[in-house]
């Protein structure tokens, strides 16, 4: 986490305590995951099992990969609404350009993601330029992205059964034994924290996050900069409708709204801060696995399915308070 | 000044949208009004974007064009937006309809509304879920728990009448998840007890969520015999399972409704059978019962729309096929 951009004086010292803390979450937050991961094991013989951990881990990739989208635009203090249904938006573009049209693979898979970075790219140029708030600019896209996927089709779910080499993309296996969304979203991780960490758009995230206008003054574009973080947001959404339509060999036009809350829940229990400034890669991808591995574990020990919502909740609570009552003491 | 002057466009767009919108109404309720030739019955049922509703649809239009009437066949996004179907309920009510077929989400949310729709005498038909109440003159609807029923024997059947079964439901709170759920438990619990059923999982029809559900159930019950899914995306969402942890043939798995995928499945064999509604005969009833309560002809108080069984063997028979849709 030495992000601290040395280019801009004004905003580092914040952010270089922003990294500490952030660093402190992270290992809390780890902490936390192989805890649970202890007393499920504990709990249940059934838990700690090859198969039921690359269930999680496959369970984990779509939020996941939404999730490692959403974290850049949280970094610059702002917010995704539409992360779900522009994931499922690209689904059915791909479903467009791999059944409807007959091309290729590979075409829909680009099609996919440039149809997630085209609604990204929109989102940002409505915020950065337009001054739409984020929270209302991504939940108009929300809407708009939800009611073409079901124009598009026809309220009718998309089939890729033509070309089986499309289900592979998900769950072939290139590696015995683990699927390769598990890899795809590993994959993801590690870029998505070099871009964070190692490139010039992640310095600039985060000094958008952390002193917008001291950023500007220095002499960034912050416009510019901004929309190329919410397209990067679309290209995960865009990736994570790959993911799902290949697992599912359909694009299906009714699923996604709500998954942008699990996303972000990932995101906050991973100690990103929603008021910007503060975040990391490795957390959102621990804050992830906490909760698929909370949903997985509480099931395997049979607590009914009402409670586990509650659980769920309350953890996302004792996480946030728990990194505010840590950054007070700082 | 250049806050006022953006007030200003942002005040005259609203404007804008107001009046065109307004104008869109006018000639809606002219349309409606004028349109005596043909009753006009508005449909509202508990979804559109499901292939379900789409056939049910599919079954009301025919009758409309059928009876000559005019329909409009909505519903809202998912089964938990009570909210927004009483909405659309009052819309409805509004326009002042010769008749309304609804499917209530929550009958107890909609009795005011249903009494309203009695003082103006416009009859009420309940379809699928039908409305819990003595208002409506007719309900179309499928007989959920003696469907399930069947699926539990069918169930029992195949795994040699002894064994662990898991329930992934689609919804805990509308009466077609309990009633799918019950039907199936009640079942058990009265003629099988050698076998054990575990605490039924609500995916929310989600396939992606049935999947997880259904795959941690099979982990956490090594000894599972059989998976009953109870609509379409629960059932898929098991048949999605069953193939990633590679246990076909394992684990029979008992569906429900229709829809290419779980046809696909059932004909792979990974799922063993499904029973299906008759979703087009659901609409088409509905709408029919409508048309004799506008023309003051006696209804059949509760219409039974029928269910069936059915695996690889029937699919593509002729008393099947033309109740599934893909």
């Amino acid at each position: 986490m030495k992000i601290a951009g040395k280019g801009i004086s004004q905003p580092i010292s914040s952010k270089q305590t922003g990294a500490q803390s952030g660093f402190k979450q992270k290992l809390l937050a780890f902490a936390s995951l192989i805890i649970l991961v202890i007393v499920f094991s504990v709990a249940s013989s059934n838990f700690f099992q090859f198969s039921n951990l690359v269930g999680i881990l496959v369970s984990t990739a779509v939020i996941g990969v939404l999730a490692l989208g959403a974290t850049f635009v949280i970094i610059t203090g702002g917010i995704d609404l539409a992360l779900g249904t522009v994931m499922t938006f690209s689904s059915v573009m791909v479903g467009v350009i791999i059944t409807f049209w007959g091309l290729p693979v590979p075409f829909g898979i680009v099609g996919g993601i440039l149809a997630g970075a085209l609604c990204g790219f929109i989102s940002g140029l409505m915020v950065a330029k337009m001054n739409i708030p984020p929270f209302i600019a991504t939940l108009a896209i929300m809407m708009v992205t939800k009611g073409l996927s079901l124009v598009i089709t026809g309220a009718k779910p998309i089939y890729f059964n033509d070309d089986p080499i499309f289900a592979k993309i998900a769950m072939g296996k290139m590696i015995p034994g683990i699927p390769n969304t598990i890899i795809i979203f590993l994959l993801l991780g590690v870029i998505a924290s070099i871009i964070l960490s190692k490139t010039i758009i992640g310095r600039y995230n985060f000094a958008l996050g952390s002193n917008e206008e001291a950023t500007r003054l220095s002499g960034v574009n912050t416009v510019k900069w901004k929309i190329v973080i919410y397209t990067i947001t679309g290209i995960f959404s865009g990736i994570a409708g790959i993911l799902m339509a290949s697992r599912l060999n359909s694009a299906q036009p009714s699923l996604g709204t709500g998954y942008e809350l699990e996303a972000i829940a990932a995101v906050v229990i991973g100690g990103t801060s929603l008021s910007g400034g503060v975040g990391s890669i490795l957390g959102t991808i621990i804050g992830a696995l906490i909760m698929s591995v909370l949903t997985n574990g509480l099931q395997i020990m049979s607590v009914a399915q009402e409670w586990r919502t509650v659980i769920v909740g309350v953890v996302i609570i004792i996480a946030v308070y728990a990194d505010i009552l840590r950054r007070r003491k700082q | 000044m250049k806050q006022r002057r953006r007030g200003i466009i942002m005040l005259a767009s609203l404007l804008l949208a107001t009046t065109l919108l307004g104008a869109c109404n006018n000639s809606d309720s002219k349309k409606s009004a004028s349109g005596s030739d043909k009753p006009y019955i508005p449909v509202i049922s508990k979804g559109f974007q499901h292939q379900f509703w789409q056939a049910v649809k599919q079954g009301a239009e025919k009758a409309a064009k059928e009876f000559n009437v005019e329909i409009t066949f909505e519903g809202p996004e998912n089964e938990s937006q009570v909210d927004k179907q009483i909405e659309m309920l009052q819309t409805a009510l509004d326009k002042k309809p010769a008749a309304i077929a609804l499917a209530a989400l929550d009958s107890k949310a909609a009795i005011p509304y249903l009494e309203k729709a009695k003082e103006n005498n416009i009859p009420i038909i309940g379809f699928d879920s039908g409305v819990d109440s003595d208002i409506p003159v007719a309900t179309a609807a499928t007989d959920n728990k003696a469907a399930a029923a069947l699926a539990a024997d069918k169930m029992a059947e195949l795994i040699g009448k002894k064994g662990k079964v898991g329930l992934v439901v689609h919804d805990q709170t509308s009466s077609t998840g309990q009633q799918r759920r019950d039907g199936f438990l009640e079942q058990m619990k009265a003629k099988y007890p050698d076998i054990e059923v575990l605490e039924p999982q609500y995916g929310g029809g989600d396939q992606l969520k049935s999947t997880d559900l259904a795959k941690a159930m099979m982990q956490a019950n090594p000894d599972l015999k059989g998976i009953y899914g109870s609509n379409e995306g629960s059932a898929v969402g098991v048949a999605n399972a069953v193939n990633e942890l590679q246990m076909g043939g394992k684990i029979v798995v008992i569906g429900f409704d229709s829809g290419k995928q779980l046809m696909d499945a059932i004909r792979s064999g990974v799922v063993a059978g499904a029973v299906t509604q008759d979703p087009i005969g659901i609409g088409y009833q509905a709408v029919k019962a409508a048309v004799q309560a506008i023309k003051g002809e006696t209804v059949e108080k509760n219409i039974d729309t029928g269910f069936h069984w059915y695996d690889k063997n029937n699919i593509d028979s002729d008393e099947i096929k033309p109740l599934l849709y893909e």
